[in-house]
Parts: C-alpha cells; sequence; structure tokens
C-alpha cells in the first residue's frame, strides 16, 4: 500500500476529532434551518436565485465592458484603481500603498480574497501591524489558527477556546460569557481602529455603473475599517462586479439569507470614492485593487460558472461532506463544495486532485446555491481532467469492468462470481476483504448477492406469467 | 365493449386495466438491482403489468456505465452508453427503478455522445423515451402513488440524491403520507445523503463512513424500522451500515411495497 496522501491524513485526523465534528454539525445544521426559513420568507425565491444567476452569468459574458465602465467610475468618484495579474502583484501593490503612507498599523475587515493571496503575512513581512477586526477572524489570528469556513472562520472553536484566546491577548479576566467576550473584542478593536492609518476590505458586490463598492458586514467593521482610516483599500476579485446599482437588491436578499438566514447584513456599506470636499469624514484616499489571479483564465471555458460565486457559504453548510471533515482538512481559504472547484481551478489541478473526488455529489449544495452554480456536473467536469493522474491500478480496474459490462455474458459472469466467492462470514453479508472490497467494508457490510438474479428470476418465471 | 386503444386514464375510470391495449414497456433493471434486489425487478414488473403494460426484458442490457462516468471515465462511459442505446432501440418505452440510472441515460448519454453524429440522434430517442419508475407511473398511466398503498407497520423514507431530477423529498413524503394506515414516521432531515456517491464510498471511506453514520442515525430516531428506498445504490449502502451496527432497519423500494398493497407479492417481513 502507498502512504496516505496529504489530504487523507488531514481527512482522518478531522474525522477523528469529535469535539470539532460535533461543533460543525450543530452550526451547519442551525444555519440550514435558518437559511430555509428565511428563504421562506420571499415571494419567489426560485425566481430571485434565476435573477441572480442570469445577472451573474450576463456580467461575467460581457466582464471586459463592466470592467472597464467600473474602471472609468471609480477613477471619475476619485478613487484610484490598481490591477493585480496575480497574488504576488496584489501583495505588492497593497504593500506598496501603505509604505507610501508610512503605515505601521492597518485595519482588516473579513476578506476570502485577502487569505487568497496570503495578504496579513506579507503586510507584517513589511512591517505593518495588521490587525483582523472581524470577530470571528480576529479570533483566529490571536489564535494563529485558520478560518475553517468561508464566512463563519471559527465554526470549528467553542467558547472556552475563544475565552483562551481573548484572555492570553488582551489579558483580560477569563469568562464564557458571550456577550462579555464580545465587548472585550470590541474595546481591544475600537482602540486598534482609532490608531491605525491603513483600512483594507473586500468586496462583496462592485457596480459598475457607478463605480460604487458594496460591503456587507454583521459587526460594522467593514464601515469602521473603510471608512475611519486616512487610506481604504479595498481588494476585490474581477468576477465580483454587477451591472447596476438596482441589481443589488437582488443579491443583498439572497448572500444574508443564504449565508446566515438574516434577511439583510446587519451592515450594508456602499462606498463611492473617497471623502469628499464637503464630507464631514471618510477616508482621503480609496485605492481598489482588482485582483485576477487565474480568474480571466476561467472565463472562457466549461468552469466560468464558478465564477458566479457570491462566496455566502451556503453550500459548505448543505454539504455533509464538509459537515465530517470541517474545513481545514481541505487545506485551502476555501474549502467546501465551492472550494472544491475554486481550489484545483485557481491553484492548480495537480496539487488539489483530490479534491473534486471526495464528494458524493448529492448536490445538496447545488440545492442552496443562490447563483445555481451546477456544482456536482462541474465536480465530474474536473474528475474527468484528472483521471489520467488516477492510480494505474485503478484505471485498469475501470477498463477491465468496462469490458465486462459490454458482453451480457461476461456481465452474467461477474453476476455468478459475486454470489458464490463473496467471502461469506456465514449470515449472508460479507466484511473486510482485499482492494476496494475492503474499502466498501470500512463501515459497513455487504449482502451477498443472491444466486438468483434478476436477469435469472425473468428467464425462469416472471417472462411466462401474465 | 373495450375500445381498441384507451388511454390510460379511462382505463382507469372503467377499472379494466388487464383489458388495456397494452402499453409496451421495456424495463431497464439496472446491474444493481439485477444483481443485489432482482425482488425489485419482480416488483417493477408485477406493478407495471397490473396497470396495463406489456413488460419486455432486453436480455442484452449490463450497465448504464454511471459509476465510470461520475469518476470522470467518460470514454469507457460513453462505450457502455453506445453498447445500451441498441438494445432499447426496438422499443417504445423504457421504464427503471433507478433515478439515478434514468438520469444517467436521460442527461448524460446525450452528453458523452453530443459529439458523434452517428450516436447523438439515437441518444436522445432514449432519453426521451426512458422513465424513472415513479415518474413513469405517474405520468404515463395516471396512476396516483398514495392512493395504492398500504402499510401494516410505521414507516419512514430515504430520499436519494439522485431522485431530484424525476420527484422532490415531499413527493415522496405525500406518497407514502396518502398510504392507507400509513404511520408515517418523517426523519428529521429529509434529504440528507447516504454517503454512498459510487465510487467515493471505496475511494473515501474515511468520509462516506460518518456520512453514512450520519443518514443511519436520523432514520433509526425516526422511530419506523422499515424505510422506504427508491435506489439500489443507497439502499446497498445503508442496509450495509444498518447490518454492521446491527440496527433493525429494513429498506424497500416503493415498487415493492405497491406490489404487496396490491397483492401482486407476498408481503417480506
Amino acid at each position: 500500500m502507498s502512504t496516505p496522501t496529504a489530504f487523507r491524513q488531514r481527512v482522518c485526523e478531522a474525522v477523528a476529532d469529535e469535539r470539532v465534528v460535533r461543533a460543525v454539525h450543530l452550526a451547519t445544521w442551525h444555519k440550514m434551518e435558518a437559511r430555509a426559513e428565511s428563504m421562506r420568507q420571499l415571494r419567489d425565491p426560485e425566481a430571485i436565485r434565476e435573477l441572480a444567476a442570469q445577472i451573474k452569468q450576463h456580467t461575467l459574458e460581457n466582464l471586459p465592458h463592466y470592467l472597464e465602465q467600473f474602471v472609468a467610475q471609480v477613477e471619475r468618484s476619485g478613487g484610484c484603481v490598481h490591477f493585480a495579474a496575480d497574488a504576488d502583484t496584489a501583495r505588492r501593490i497593497i504593500c506598496d500603498i501603505a509604505a507610501a503612507h508610512g503605515t505601521k498599523l492597518a485595519v482588516k475587515a473579513k476578506s476570502m480574497t485577502s487569505e487568497e493571496i496570503h495578504l496579513n503575512d506579507a503586510l507584517e513581512a513589511a512591517g505593518v501591524r495588521t490587525v483582523e477586526t472581524d470577530l470571528g477572524e480576529f479570533i483566529v489570528q490571536i489564535d494563529h489558527d485558520r478560518p475553517s469556513h468561508i464566512v463563519t472562520p471559527i465554526i470549528h472553536k467553542d467558547r472556552q477556546q475563544i475565552a483562551r484566546a481573548l484572555v492570553r491577548e488582551t489579558g483580560c479576566e477569563y469568562t464564557e460569557d458571550a456577550e462579555e467576550l464580545t465587548a472585550i473584542a470590541r474595546r481591544y478593536l475600537r482602540d486598534i481602529f482609532r490608531r491605525c492609518d491603513l483600512g483594507i476590505t473586500g468586496v462583496n458586490f462592485g457596480v459598475a455603473e457607478s463605480g460604487t463598492l458594496c460591503i456587507c458586514t454583521n459587526e460594522g467593521n467593514g464601515r469602521m475599517s473603510s471608512t475611519r482610516p486616512r487610506v481604504h483599500v479595498a481588494l476585490m476579485g474581477i468576477e465580483k462586479l454587477v451591472p447596476r446599482l438596482r441589481d443589488l437588491p437582488v443579491f443583498l436578499k439572497l448572500l444574508a439569507r443564504s449565508s446566515t438566514g438574516q434577511p439583510l447584513t446587519v451592515y450594508t456599506t456602499l462606498v463611492t470614492g473617497p471623502k469628499r470636499v464637503d464630507d464631514p469624514d471618510g477616508p482621503e484616499e480609496l485605492h481598489v485593487v482588482l485582483l485576477d489571479n487565474g480568474r480571466s483564465e476561467l472565463l472562457t471555458g466549461e468552469f466560468a460558472e464558478v465564477l458566479r460565486c457570491i462566496r455566502c457559504g451556503a453550500c459548505l453548510n448543505a454539504c455533509p461532506v464538509y459537515r465530517n471533515i470541517g474545513g481545514h482538512a481541505y487545506g485551502s481559504v476555501y474549502p467546501g463544495p465551492i472550494g472544491s472547484l475554486v481550489t484545483p481551478l485557481l491553484q492548480g489541478l495537480d496539487e488539489h486532485a483530490e479534491l473534486p473526488r471526495a464528494s458524493s455529489l448529492c448536490g445538496a449544495c447545488q440545492v442552496v446555491c443562490p447563483v445555481k452554480i451546477d456544482i456536482p456536473g462541474l465536480l465530474v467536469r474536473l474528475r474527468v481532467r484528472t483521471r489520467r493522474s488516477q492510480p494505474l491500478l485503478k484505471r485498469a480496474a475501470i477498463r477491465l469492468w468496462k469490458w465486462m459490462m459490454k458482453s451480457p455474458t461476461r456481465y452474467a459472469w461477474v453476476q455468478w462470481c459475486l454470489s458464490r466467492l463473496l467471502p461469506d462470514c456465514r449470515d449472508g453479508w460479507s466484511r473486510g476483504g482485499p482492494g476496494p472490497l475492503g474499502a466498501w467494508t470500512h463501515c459497513r457490510d455487504l449482502p451477498i448477492p443472491p444466486k438468483q438474479s434478476f436477469r435469472k428470476l425473468w428467464r425462469e418465471r416472471l417472462s411466462d406469467e401474465r | 365493449m373495450i375500445p381498441a386503444r384507451m388511454a390510460p386514464h379511462e382505463a382507469r375510470v372503467s377499472g379494466c386495466y388487464a383489458e388495456l391495449d397494452a402499453v409496451e414497456v421495456a424495463l431497464f433493471v439496472t446491474c444493481l438491482t439485477d444483481t443485489f434486489f432482482p425482488r425489485v425487478g419482480e416488483a417493477v414488473v408485477r406493478v407495471l403489468r397490473h396497470f396495463g403494460c406489456r413488460v419486455e426484458f432486453p436480455e442484452g442490457q449490463t450497465c448504464c456505465g454511471q459509476p465510470a462516468f461520475n469518476s470522470g471515465f467518460d470514454a469507457e462511459a460513453a462505450a457502455l452508453a453506445r453498447r445500451m442505446i441498441p438494445v432499447f432501440e426496438p422499443y417504445e418505452q423504457v421504464v427503471t427503478p433507478s433515478a439515478s440510472c434514468a438520469t444517467m441515460v436521460k442527461t448524460h448519454f446525450p452528453e458523452l455522445l453530443a459529439d458523434e453524429a452517428r450516436w447523438r440522434e439515437a441518444a436522445a430517442r432514449l432519453a426521451a423515451k426512458t422513465y424513472e419508475f415513479t415518474t413513469f407511473l405517474r405520468e404515463k398511466l395516471d396512476v396516483d402513488i398514495g392512493a395504492h398503498l398500504s402499510f401494516d407497520e410505521p414507516v419512514t423514507f430515504h430520499f436519494p440524491c439522485h431522485a431530484r431530477e424525476a420527484y422532490g423529498p415531499d413527493d415522496l413524503h405525500n406518497w407514502l403520507a396518502g398510504g392507507k394506515q400509513a404511520d408515517l414516521c418523517v426523519p428529521e432531515h429529509s434529504d440528507l445523503c447516504c454517503g454512498f456517491g459510487g465510487l467515493f464510498a471505496v475511494d473515501y471511506p474515511e468520509i462516506s463512513g460518518p456520512m453514512l453514520a450520519d443518514r443511519l442515525e436520523d432514520l433509526a430516531a425516526s422511530g419506523a424500522r422499515l424505510v422506504i428506498c427508491n435506489e439500489g445504490g443507497c439502499t446497498l449502502s445503508l442496509a450495509g451500515g444498518a447490518h454492521r451496527r446491527g440496527l433493525p432497519l429494513r429498506f424497500k423500494h416503493v415498487a415493492e411495497c405497491l406490489a404487496e398493497s396490491l397483492g401482486l407479492m407476498e408481503p417480506e417481513r
């Protein structure tokens, strides 16, 4: 036997961690129920999902046009646009902006795109202390952990772990009271907000017609990060555009509902340009960093629809695989069903060939996806691309199986063998065995097929009856 | 006097299915049902006959290639599609007890053979005339499934993920709830995967196992011992998991329940 892959090792560790498995089960079921309930409040949820999918698809199909429009509008409103072809360029651009302003302390609102380019490490290396201001991300940061969910990064942590992390970081008194814990983090972060001179946010939606950035948060940290510091840097993937302001409500109705079951995020911030002359406050400079990092290559191929994703995390909550292995096992910033597509597509199929295969294709993700991405279908398409890197033995077995199935005689012979040669534990069931049989019976027994298959039954009895 | 050709619903009104100018149906039994669950195949045949169909079983059939297709082995799946299409070419309609195999034929055969001029039309023809069993009963024979079901014990159900294109968890729920004397024990999660997923169960038993455990826990907690499951793959996984854990769950396809309720087969306990 070959040694288990890194992915398989992570999976084995994850499923053995009962505390995390329980936490993730509870949280995902809870969010699924909340989502279902809040979607029911919409007059026609299906129509809205369909509309959202169409708007996104249309935008992607005309992306050069909308990007041009967006850039022109951001610049017209006084913002500065930077293009980053890859993660390295994006990191450099943002570090340069920080350096130009002599930044020592930066705040950051939750942004998966910034995780994708590992921005914090780059800023720290450049001597800029960067503090996460989303409560979950803050806990992850002070606990030197990694997010395990794209919306609720500490879905894998319990209250005790959070309390211990806060005590260590802030020197507060130990408490497990959720409100007190939140208040401690809030006081700590307020001080950071007062002192920082650069704010970094992601962007949920960029409006092409007006150059408006829409930032959705539940804690107001998106608004604080984009208004308090002198300089606001907004990092967004090029796929985040929607054509018009009037398209926004379609997505706002779906985003929070799909994520957490809220009708709307608590804060929905719309930013158009930096502080104007008459404005009492706001950042003096606005920099929008548009990240490609592999996205434009996907635009024209069979996987373009993955770029419709609005990062709501509903597919993670719905996924029975995610529920059991948690986010860290995926070994990527983007876990769950959408991560099993995005990770190999953006970061290389060779290193992440296992992700598309680690799915039962049950389609629970597709049922909840607000922009109707055919996740299981696309996972199969990715499997097609990795078939040649499958173990030789497996490929040979599939070819042999195909040869068997091409003839009814050989097929019947396989049936005969199965009904007579499978190791019987004397109760009509098979347990253990070599290769695939052992894998199948890892967690379940295999019934020994009856000696009389349907086709024998048909021939002997059923065909003549009426 | 029975007219030479009678619409199924007319026949139902006059109560003379047997006299109906038979609808010809070819049974695509699927390899798993053929091998592991011959009783399901028998039930499908008897129920279809009961509702006035003349059932044929083309013996050239084997597997539709779904395991290969789902694993990304398109060429192997296409080879089996090319083999299967002529086997069913002579028949008017094809019925299968498996929704996932129906989807393979109806959706993926045409995709796989889209670039092959020789096969494209034949694949489309087979796709158009292939029906999942309950869909065929409802849409072609106008049968109210719930009205014909009766149970003498509490019943719960597992909704097979790949049945979504044919029917939803609510449909399955309603058929069973419509059954006479049915004490329907609805599982907490009505559409939770059993962890099978074809080769996935063999490729990643470490993940498939806990998924199976979740599903079985849910079914066992429903309080019923009889589980209706209309997909051979799911039943193979669930029954195997139940047996491993010593759970007293039994699994039946709705075709078996119909055949028993209609007195076409001896009830199996």
